[in-house]
């Protein structure tokens, strides 16, 4: 691919003013920080939701003191309600996808990195950029006013399947307003990210650095330009589905809800409508949603990776090739959530091909990372151990996979806690340690200053041990038929299985208090860590060659030029066992 | 501490294997003449997973443990092979898996999905509605009656809408709480969904299949073994979701005929 | 934005790195849009099996709605002509090119009134938006492209705005970003209307 040709004149001018450098800020960096900020506060809400579910399940008689106040009619006396524990879930499976997953990792150090990775001085349209995150935040808003309204946030899970999410109130509490409060946060929500997404693809087009070509750029830069494509395709399409879904709980219309149904002894005044539509279109953009959360985070993790490994992967060109392949694979997968849904039984056998197929590329994806660590000179701290420990998680959520991949086999699992078990692995987990993983990594180059290392061993390691408690119990769980998205359990063969689900609620707990510890070390270390250098990594990528924090214009209006790829490791250079993509000299 | 995680590693290795390899977690029996094939598959892709699984957290372990911590000067080195035989083995082993699991498996679905009921096969209808299931049999004249939606009155046990007073047909329906059937006769079961999304669960009969609002979907079994189990609801369907189940009361012939005439006469 | 200036507006045809991200940047967003206008019409298709809806006979007016659309991608390129005309002669402006642009947006408003017309002609036939599948995707069809129709005039009004003065500060970039988007809704309208005279 040609060179790119240096950008022209400053993108915009420097920033003045409290509300122009913080609030509505033009710069990326700032953005990229406002979005990872929005991505820390709906994880922690997220977190608190999963903890009172787990508390429910397991003590599902005790008060949860001063959840009243939240809600009178969903907890009394602070009790939870079936029917809260269904908005908590739901409103937990949201906030964790959309605000969590697509946030971080994605538009959060996406949003700060790229640019720099790619030599440039800003995004391609900063306006817009500054935009798509106050979009985003408004989302956050509408969907958070949910709680707070009389009937509740809704009951129908983040997958808001019809038509129990399209005809209203008459099927139960949170879906009057509730329900399109959640709908209208989605819609808006996929506003900004496709705003967002056009941005990462235009910058990643047109905006490199002399000599910065498109091989040269590093695996993480290449995991959000991939993301953004997929994104941009995937929002479009679940844009519209909230804008019928819409139309039907307020206009009238019947796009999912079909004749005579009777809900609530009331006969709904709806006719024609395709509940399978919903499920098409959702989950359309559903499975490509699960690659935009992972591939940010496989990214992230193979760039902490070869830095600490001090050594190069065994192929960078196969790695991003095969981030391509799972991109172009995820748009062909979407029935395999839909094989027992009604849908034509053949149709679920000819998706369950291209679902085992794209192990392929995540198995080439591993071996890589496995094979590269031969013969490393791996260096540990808590951001090498995020990206170690992401890889164990990326391949035990990934073997589940082969299980659901199948529908014969989906007859007996589906819905059951092995799925939950499944994508809690790979998402609630691998991509959350990516993001941690990046955190550490990148926290001195965003605020000058080191994190605590001692803490974030400390972090890892309760995280580490946690989640395997937490999550690997559930696909057992799910082995003897244990069913999702319960309220209680009051099966009998469930009685013994409860000594299980104790054992999960506590390390929930204990694990969930450690992130206060990861929370206390981003605070303390923003003000009093040590001050970093420009380079504390020794890592060869553009962002370490400029000031830690970087200035606003990230290379203080030089422009950069590239010599070599980002994996010059392991080679005599004059700085050390390392030679940085701007420096002219040779290996 | 590249030693400690790959010490920790493994133990979380194995500890996640051994409730496996223990069968601490079995599934409950299979009375289905099916469910056979799905076990097999099951078992057969349990054992591919746990070989991928250990291999990769065990290989991963032993690298961190080898390579972490070195002597400082140390040259680093690469893979003999390279990416070409990483690239290479995962087209093997994950093409002979695609291959195995993905052509064998379609022997276990084509069972449940790709072969018709058979002509003689008992046909019950059930209504999943927020909720419970009801069930309808045909009645000696063998026909279920259309359903009026609008005469749903679930105070006077009209779960169907059924309308006796102008469909003969519905004379003879006789609607239930509890699906009981004969052992080993094929069931051709017709799904009808009220309000929402449901589904139809049934652990032991190895069969799971949601009922959708406006389509008429329907599953067939055989039951091989009488006793009583639990049908329960997985599509969330609303806050009485977790408590929406019915029984599947497996009978001898004779005693299937006799509880037939009773609730018939209960209509 | 600091960049754009006259200078740049003759600059060689290699342009500079922010004006080349304008033309992918409308070629993403066009991408994105086809995307959704997608998605609609296989929720048409999926749709379709279920339910009988009478034929929606098309009132005449959106013939002439679609001529107006088309014309004014016409104008909006003898627009093109008369600035970059301007942009080469020694007083950098470009009356002729104003007075096409201006053109453009009144066929654009034309046809936004004439959709409009549209509207009341199938309420006035007793369709409205819930009446039945037909008449739904009729409205969310003509509704959504008229949405995205607005962003183009509006860019269109800006440029207009921009036009009133120098061509010192015209970002051809921009010219060029809003022309391409024009033209897709010119296509996108065609192609909507395909599916409505044939399916709806």
């Amino acid at each position: 691919m040609e060179e790119a040709v240096v950008p022209a004149a400053h993108v915009h001018a420097p920033p003045e003013g409290f509300i122009r450098k913080n609030v509505f800020s033009l710069d990326h960096k700032v953005i990229g920080k406002q979005y990872y900020g929005l991505g820390l506060a709906a994880v922690f809400i997220g977190m608190g939701l999963s903890w009172l579910m787990r508390f429910h399940l397991v003590w599902p008689t005790t008060k949860v003191p001063g959840l009243e106040l939240l809600s009178s009619t969903g907890a009394p006396g602070g009790v939870i309600t079936p029917e809260y524990y269904l908005s908590l879930l739901t409103m937990h499976g949201t906030l964790m996808v959309f605000f969590v997953l697509t946030n971080a990792p994605f538009a959060g150090f996406g949003n700060y990195f790229l640019p720099i990775q790619i030599g440039a001085e800003d995004m391609a349209f900063p306006r817009f950029n500054m935009m798509s995150f106050w979009i985003t935040f408004c989302a956050f808003l509408v969907l958070i006013l949910a709680f707070f309204i009389p009937d509740g946030p809704p009951i129908s899970g983040w997958t808001a399947y019809a038509p129990l999410s399209a005809v209203g109130k008459d099927a139960g509490p949170g879906l009057a307003w509730g329900q399109s409060l959640w709908a209208m946060s989605i819609a808006i929500f996929c506003v900004g990210q496709l705003f967002g997404s056009l941005n990462f693809i235009a910058t990643t087009l047109d905006l490199r650095a002399k000599g910065m070509t498109f091989m040269r750029m590093p695996i993480c830069t290449w995991a959000w330009f991939i993301t953004s494509a997929i994104g941009l395709l995937a929002f479009a399409v679940l844009l519209p589905a909230c804008l019928l879904l819409l139309l039907d709980r307020m206009a009238g219309t019947s796009f999912f809800i079909p004749a005579g149904l009777v809900i609530s002894d009331r006969l709904q005044n709806h006719a024609g409508g395709s509940p399978l539509l919903w499920q098409h279109l959702f989950w359309f953009f559903g499975h490509p949603e699960v690659y935009i959360a992972i591939l940010p985070a496989i990214g992230i993790v193979s760039h902490v990776l070869i830095t600490n490994m001090r050594k190069p992967m065994l192929s960078a060109k196969v790695l991003i090739y095969s981030m391509m392949s799972i991109g172009f694979l995820s748009w062909m997968v979407w029935g395999h959530h839909m094989f027992v849904s009604g849908m034509n039984p053949t149709s679920s056998l000819l998706f369950s091909f291209p679902t085992l197929t794209i192990t392929i590329p995540a198995t080439i994806i591993t071996l890589i990372w496995l094979g590269s660590l031969y013969g490393a000179n791996i260096q540990i701290n808590a951001a090498s151990l995020f990206a170690l420990g992401f890889v164990s998680m990326f391949v035990s959520g990934g073997v589940s996979g082969f299980f659901l991949a199948q529908p014969s086999i989906d007859i007996y699992l589906h819905a059951t806690y092995f799925v939950v078990g499944h994508f809690h692995m790979v998402m609630g987990v691998a991509a959350i340690f990516g993001i941690f993983s990046g955190t550490y990594f990148w926290f001195p180059k965003m605020s000058g200053r080191m994190m605590n290392e001692t803490l974030g061993k400390l972090h890892f390691w309760i995280t580490f041990i946690g989640t395997y408690c937490i999550f690997m119990p559930f696909h057992y769980l799910g082995l003897v038929g244990n069913v999702r998205r319960y309220s209680s359990f009051v099966d009998d063969f469930m009685a013994p299985l409860m000594p299980v689900h104790k054992f999960i609620s506590i390390a929930a707990f204990v694990t969930g208090a450690a992130q206060f510890i990861f929370l206390y070390n981003l605070i303390h270390s923003r003000f009093r860590g040590k001050q970093a250098s420009e380079n504390p990594w020794n890592a060869t990528s553009l962002e370490w060659s400029i000031p830690s924090p970087p200035p606003w214009d990230n290379f203080g209006g030089k422009h950069p030029v590239i010599y070599h790829d980002p994996y010059q490791y392991g080679v005599k250079g004059s700085k050390g066992d390392f030679v940085m993509q701007d420096s002219p000299e040779q290996v | 501490m590249g030693k400690l995680f790959a010490i920790i590693l493994t133990l979380i290795a194995l500890a996640s294997a051994y409730p496996i390899l223990t069968h601490m977690y079995v599934q409950p029996v299979d009375i289905s003449t099916h469910g056979h094939a799905i076990d097999e598959q099951l078992s057969d892709t349990m054992a591919e997973a746990g070989f991928a699984f250990l291999g990769a957290q065990l290989l991963l372990a032993f690298f961190v443990w080898k390579y972490s911590s070195r002597k400082s000067g140390v040259k680093v080195k690469h893979l003999p092979g390279g990416a070409k035989l990483m690239v290479a083995t995962a087209f093997i082993f994950v093409g002979t898996e695609v291959l195995a699991l993905g052509v064998l498996g379609q022997k276990a679905w084509a069972e449940v999905y790709f072969t018709a009921p058979k002509p003689d096969a008992l046909q019950v209808q059930a209504q999943a509605g927020q909720f419970a299931f009801y069930f309808r049999y045909p009645g000696a004249d063998g026909k279920f009656a259309p359903l009026h939606p609008d005469k749903i009155d679930e105070g006077n046990g009209n779960y169907f809408g059924l309308d006796p007073a102008n469909d003969v047909e519905a004379r003879d329906d006789i609607v239930t709480a509890e699906l009981a059937i004969p052992v080993n006769r094929e069931i051709h079961l017709l799904m009808h969904a009220k309000d929402v999304g449901h589904s139809f669960y049934v652990r032991e009969l190895r069969i799971q299949q949601d009922f959708v609002p406006g389509l008429d979907l329907s599953v067939h079994f055989t039951a091989t073994k009488t006793g009583k189990y639990e049908i329960v609801c997985t599509q969330l369907c609303g806050l009485g979701h977790y408590n929406m189940k019915a029984y599947l009361n497996v009978l001898s012939q004779e005693d299937f005929d006799k509880w037939l005439k009773e609730k018939a006469s209960e209509q | 934005m600091a960049s754009g200036s006259y200078a740049q507006a003759v600059a060689p045809a290699h342009l500079a790195g922010p004006d080349r991200a304008s033309r992918s940047g409308i070629w993403v967003g066009i991408f994105a849009i086809t995307m959704s206008f997608a998605a609609f019409t296989s929720a048409l298709y999926v749709k379709q099996g279920s339910g009988e809806a009478a034929h929606i006979v098309l009132p005449p007016v959106i013939y002439a709605n679609t001529l107006a659309l088309l014309l004014s991608s016409l104008t909006l390129e003898k627009a093109r002509r008369g600035i970059a005309r301007g942009l080469g002669s020694e007083v950098p402006k470009s009356a002729a090119g104003m007075g096409w642009m201006v053109f453009t947006l009144i066929l654009g408003l034309a046809f936004v009134a004439g959709q409009y017309l549209v509207w009341r002609s199938l309420a006035a036939q007793g369709l409205y938006l819930a009446t039945n599948s037909n008449s739904s995707f009729f409205y969310v069809f003509t509704a959504m492209h008229v949405l995205h129709l607005f962003g183009g005039i509006a860019a269109l009004a800006y440029l207009i705005g921009r036009l009133a003065g120098s061509l010192r500060t015209f970002r051809q970039s921009l010219f060029d970003a809003t022309a391409i988007y024009w033209h897709f809704m010119g296509v996108l309208w065609l192609y909507l209307l395909l599916v409505i005279s044939t399916r709806l």
